[in-house]
């Protein structure tokens, strides 16, 4: 096995074209303990990290570009990321532990194509877009379309995701991110939900996203879920409507984590309350 | 001999919270446990572990392997070619190695030696295994019926009544009275049926082992065990060696809360290194571990009570169904004897039940089999006091065992402190601080034995004063520090006098297993014996050089004084002193002490648990949390305060989320951290322990086991505060959210 730490992106892309059995490491977080389990075995790691700019966050067109070896706690510590959308920056602060923290990324995340991604829902929701780079040059592409099942990603062969662009903020719009896990911290997510709104001068829902995780084989975006809160100031009946919304398009399955009923309930639960707290936010309140 | 029993006085050393001597090791990491030895030439072993619940091993060809650079041997059972006389050992060497059939996921069926983790990984999957799948059984019900897929045949023992499948092993029956006219009695009879989840021990450190056997057939291990004794008999037994030609040397230990009480990878690694002539180390990862180390049982049990309108138990009846994995085991006779424990009854029956199914092997989990049995009585005791408006404390206490009480599993209690505990409860400001909205208080009772048997101590007074204590078990729970300090104390002198240090199998007599919560009773009275042993040699020296009578002398704060006016009048002699000149007055002086130790005193414990259960999701939040424990007498409190904390965690774990998930095919879906989910910290309240001391009259300082009860009464105290916050009783652990929350949508 070989281990290369290229210093540009064309010097990773020529890597990972060159090998089917080439993967990228960035946090590492997932690789090095499918690698100690045995699940996979590279022929090449690409440990992307040493590429001039990949661990930065940049203000670009009013929006934020996150690049893709900027670890979960780096975006934790960005005061105008955090303001503009604490939603995603709390999906991505979900994933493991405090040392995990420090490692993992969000591209990452979103590139395993786990259904159960923390960092992903918030994204979709928010309308966030990745650039990749490959043979043969670089394109963007919506988060939406980057999970194409488990543990399958939209990307071809030789290409790697490099940054990950959240569009401009418009005044009065906040999101949220809820996950259910059994325990408190350090495990995976049962359903994650997440809600962006964008408000009128009123408080009338202007703009709204509504993505659910770990309830079908990849991240959902909840249109019917979006429609509810659109035109509403997330009154109950708003809210009722969200929900039962999210637990219509929730098609999840029985497993060791949870039932499909159990998934189906609290994808509704977790759409109301995500609501509200984006709601909440967008009006001003910080909490 | 009087002086065997309880007596009191005034501690010095025993009840103060000294620094504890693993203390610096274990946190800069010095501390050497299982995986942290090795030998020069040493070998990699790795285990070759059945992918199918229940197979017919056709064949196995390891040629294949054999032949890779690297490999050194491969051994499957046709390498054991002993067969042990007794059935219990033979059965460890059918869980260690399969034999014609892989009896559950993760079985061993054949390991290798290499020359590197990788290639023995490599040579694994060069190994051939042909395998004719059978059909497996999961569930404990589900095995018993007959036409069931039977694990083992002509096993079944003649308590067996008919019509059951060959995989119930056993049958035991315990109690007193005739239920039948205490029923008649009644106002109020609930009869509920229960079921509990297979739990892991979750110790951190896996297994590990580094074996080594010469050819003149001797042989040394170095092993992270709870029972170095036990593993040294037990791998002699099935390699067909003499006991005394193996040397095993326990590691420091990272847990084991009875799951280290038996061997998996030790025989295995022996006779590794005995085909290759080199060391071989042995380490399991965590997913074998789950697979394949010994889960505790899972249950179905039924519950009837009966009782007055004004709160007295007219009649008591248990059923107790445990599977034990692929072997036999006896948790559900010890369930039937503990379920009833804590309680004074007229009328008294239970039945304990002992099912194998194609699930590996149980090993013993902190107080075997209770606290499932606590869950299922305790549950329905609340619903009793629900049912008749009594306090849940009031009714245990109209009802509680007490000094005199012939017990449900038999014996008649001396003193015991199950009314002390309660009485704490009932007065602590926990019982009677209010509760919010979605949140419940509940409470349970549990009882575990304690144990004590065969314990070997050597105490030996050094040249400069300083004494050396060699015990035979594993310090699982502090017993380093709290034979230093009960050896201090009887001595005379200060703890930092002594160390303590476990010795290895050639160096004491027999020791039993840490187990049973038996080591600060057992090797404490050993340790006790073994000072006195001590002192009476130092007082004949003394004697020897005032020249008068060894009656003469009496020991006193750690010299020997005559022993009054008439016997002389000379300076007292310290120990120091008669250290110093020892080789002049007869040579070096040790004590020792020796004995199949009798006389542990049972434990009670209460707990108290508040929750909160958010009714859309299903989730518990454990709000406060408080454990009242009798511990005879805590030598050192941080310890004890230690085991009652770890205790009632582990049993919040057993009891909301921790589980044995199986697929249809009987794999096991959550052999991992992840999914396998104890409780993190964050999940946890502080848990606040008040322990008690009802002197145990069998131990010179009243010392009772206190490392077992703790798990006991969490299970159904949580059940209690769950169902109380949600409005619904639970009747199933654990109790996770998907769970739950189908109970509240249902109530």
């Amino acid at each position: 096995m070989r281990f290369e730490t290229p210093q540009t992106i064309e010097a990773a892309v020529a890597l990972l074209a060159a090998e089917q059995g080439a993967r990228v490491l960035a946090g590492g977080t997932d690789l090095l303990v499918r690698l100690r389990a045995g699940q996979i075995a590279p022929s090449t790691i690409v440990d992307i990290k040493r590429i001039t700019g990949i661990a930065e966050i940049t203000a670009e067109d009013g929006g934020w570009r996150i690049g893709a070896g900027v670890s979960c706690a780096a975006m934790g510590e960005h005061a105008g990321l955090r303001a503009d959308y604490p939603g995603v920056v709390e999906g991505a602060e979900l994933i493991g532990s405090t040392q995990v923290q420090g490692r993992c990324t969000m591209v990452g995340n979103l590139c395993n194509a786990g259904p159960a991604g923390d960092s992903v829902p918030a994204m979709v929701a928010a309308g966030a877009t990745v650039r990749i780079a490959g043979p043969a040059g670089t394109r963007d592409m919506a988060v939406l379309d980057i999970p194409q099942g488990p543990g399958k990603n939209a990307l071809a062969a030789g290409e790697f995701v490099t940054s990950v662009f959240l569009p401009a903020r418009a005044p009065r719009s906040a999101d949220a991110y809820l996950r259910f896990i059994p325990r408190t911290e350090m495990d995976i997510a049962v359903v994650g939900c997440a809600v962006n709104v964008i408000l009128e001068e009123d408080g009338t829902v202007a703009c709204a996203g509504v993505s659910l995780g770990a309830v079908a084989p990849k991240v959902l975006l909840v249109a019917e879920a979006a429609e509810a809160l659109i035109g509403t100031k997330c009154d109950d009946a708003a809210l009722a409507a969200c929900a039962a919304a999210a637990t219509a398009a929730a098609t999840p399955i029985d497993d060791k984590r949870g039932t499909v009923a159990f998934r189906k309930d609290v994808a509704g639960v977790l759409a109301r309350r995500a609501a509200r707290l984006a709601y909440t936010r967008a009006l001003g309140d910080p909490s | 001999m009087a002086k065997d029993e309880f007596q009191s006085r005034a501690f010095k050393v025993v009840g103060t919270r000294v620094p504890r001597p693993d203390g610096l090791d274990k946190v800069t990491g010095r501390a050497r446990y299982g995986a942290d030895m090795s030998a020069p030439g040493m070998l990699i072993g790795l285990c070759l572990r059945s992918p199918h619940a229940h197979a017919r091993i056709v064949s196995i060809d390891t040629s294949q392997a054999e032949a890779m650079t690297g490999v050194k041997a491969v051994v499957t059972r046709a390498d054991f070619t002993v067969t042990p006389e007794d059935q219990g050992t033979r059965d460890i060497l059918d869980n260690v190695m399969a034999g014609e059939k892989a009896l559950y996921d993760g079985h061993t069926v054949a390991a290798v030696a290499a020359t590197s983790r990788s290639v023995a990984l490599a040579a694994l999957k060069a190994i051939k295994v042909e395998y004719e799948v059978l059909p497996h059984v999961i569930d404990v019900d589900e095995a018993m019926k007959p036409g069931a897929p039977v694990l083992h045949e002509g096993r079944q023992q003649e308590s067996v009544p008919e019509g059951y499948s060959q995989n119930v092993l056993a049958r035991s029956q315990y109690g007193h009275g005739d239920v039948a006219a205490g029923f008649a009695k009644a106002d109020l009879v609930i009869e509920r049926s229960f079921t509990t989840a297979a739990t892991h021990q979750g110790y951190i450190e896996p297994h590990a082992c580094l074996a080594t056997m010469g050819n003149d057939g001797q042989g040394d291990l170095w092993c992270c065990t709870q029972g170095h004794y036990m593993v040294r008999n037990t791998c002699s037994a099935i390699l067909g060696m003499d006991a005394g030609r193996l040397k095993v040397t326990a590691s420091e230990i990272g847990g084991g809360f009875g799951g280290k009480t038996t061997v998996f990878l030790e025989p295995v690694a022996l006779m590794l290194s005995k085909k290759t002539g080199k060391p071989v180390k042995m380490t399991m990862a965590r997913e074998e571990v789950l697979r394949a180390s010994g889960p505790t049982s899972s249950t179905s049990i039924d519950i009837k009570i009966g009782i007055t309108k004004d709160g007295k138990i007219t009649a008591a009846q248990g059923d107790f169904r445990y599977q034990s994995g692929a072997f036999y085991a006896m948790n559900g006779a010890l369930g039937a004897m503990c379920g009833f424990a804590p309680y004074d009854l007229e009328n008294v029956e239970t039945v304990g039940w002992e099912v194998v199914t194609n699930r590996p092997k149980a090993a013993a989990y902190r107080a075997p089999g209770a606290p499932m049995a606590a869950f299922a009585v305790e549950s329905v005791m609340d619903e009793l006091a629900k049912e008749l408006g009594l306090d849940p404390i009031e009714l245990r206490l109209m009802n509680a065992a007490d000094e005199g009480t012939k017990s449900a599993y038999g014996p008649t209690y001396p003193a015991i402190g199950l009314k002390a505990t309660l009485e704490a409860a009932k007065a602590h400001p926990h019982w009677s601080a209010p509760l919010g909205p979605n949140q419940g208080r509940g409470m349970g009772c549990g009882f575990w034995f304690n144990f004590g048997g065969d314990t070997c101590v050597s105490l030996m007074i050094n040249p400069d004063g300083t004494v050396s204590l060699s015990e035979g078990n594993p310090d699982i729970g502090g017993s380093r520090a709290s034979m230093s300090m009960m050896a201090a104390e009887e001595l005379g002198i200060p703890y930092e006098q002594v160390r303590t240090v476990i010795a290895d199998t050639a160096t004491l007599g027999q020791n039993e297993v840490t187990d049973g919560s038996r080591v600060t009773f057992a090797v404490g009275l050993a340790t006790i014996k073994a000072a006195r042993h001590a002192i009476e040699i130092m007082k004949a020296r003394a004697a020897q050089v005032w020249g008068i009578a060894p009656e003469a002398v009496e020991w006193v704060d750690g010299a020997a004084q005559p022993a009054g006016p008439n016997a002389g009048k000379f300076p007292p002699m310290t120990l120091k002193e008669i250290a110093a000149t020892a080789s002049n007055t007869g040579g070096p002086i040790a004590g020792h002490f020796e004995v199949n130790a009798e006389g542990a005193g049972v434990s009670f414990g209460t707990h108290i648990a508040d929750t909160e259960v958010d009714p859309e999701t299903g989730a518990v939040k454990v709000l406060r949390y408080t454990v009242f424990q009798d511990a005879g007498k805590a030598v050192h409190p941080d310890y004890v305060e230690g085991q009652l904390q770890g205790g009632a965690v582990q049993g919040i774990g057993w009891a909301l989320n921790e589980e044995y998930i199986y697929g249809e095919d009987g794999t096991l879906q959550n052999a991992g951290y992840l999914d396998y989910r104890i409780p993190v910290a964050s999940d946890l309240p502080m848990i606040d322990p008040v322990i008690l001391e009802i002197p145990n009259p069998g131990h010179p300082y009243g010392v009772r086991g206190v490392g077992e009860t703790g798990i006991v009464p969490p299970l159904a105290t949580l059940a209690n505060a769950v169902s109380r916050a949600a409005g619904v009783r639970m009747t199933s652990l654990p109790m996770s959210p998907p769970k739950l929350l189908a109970a509240i949508k249902a109530r």
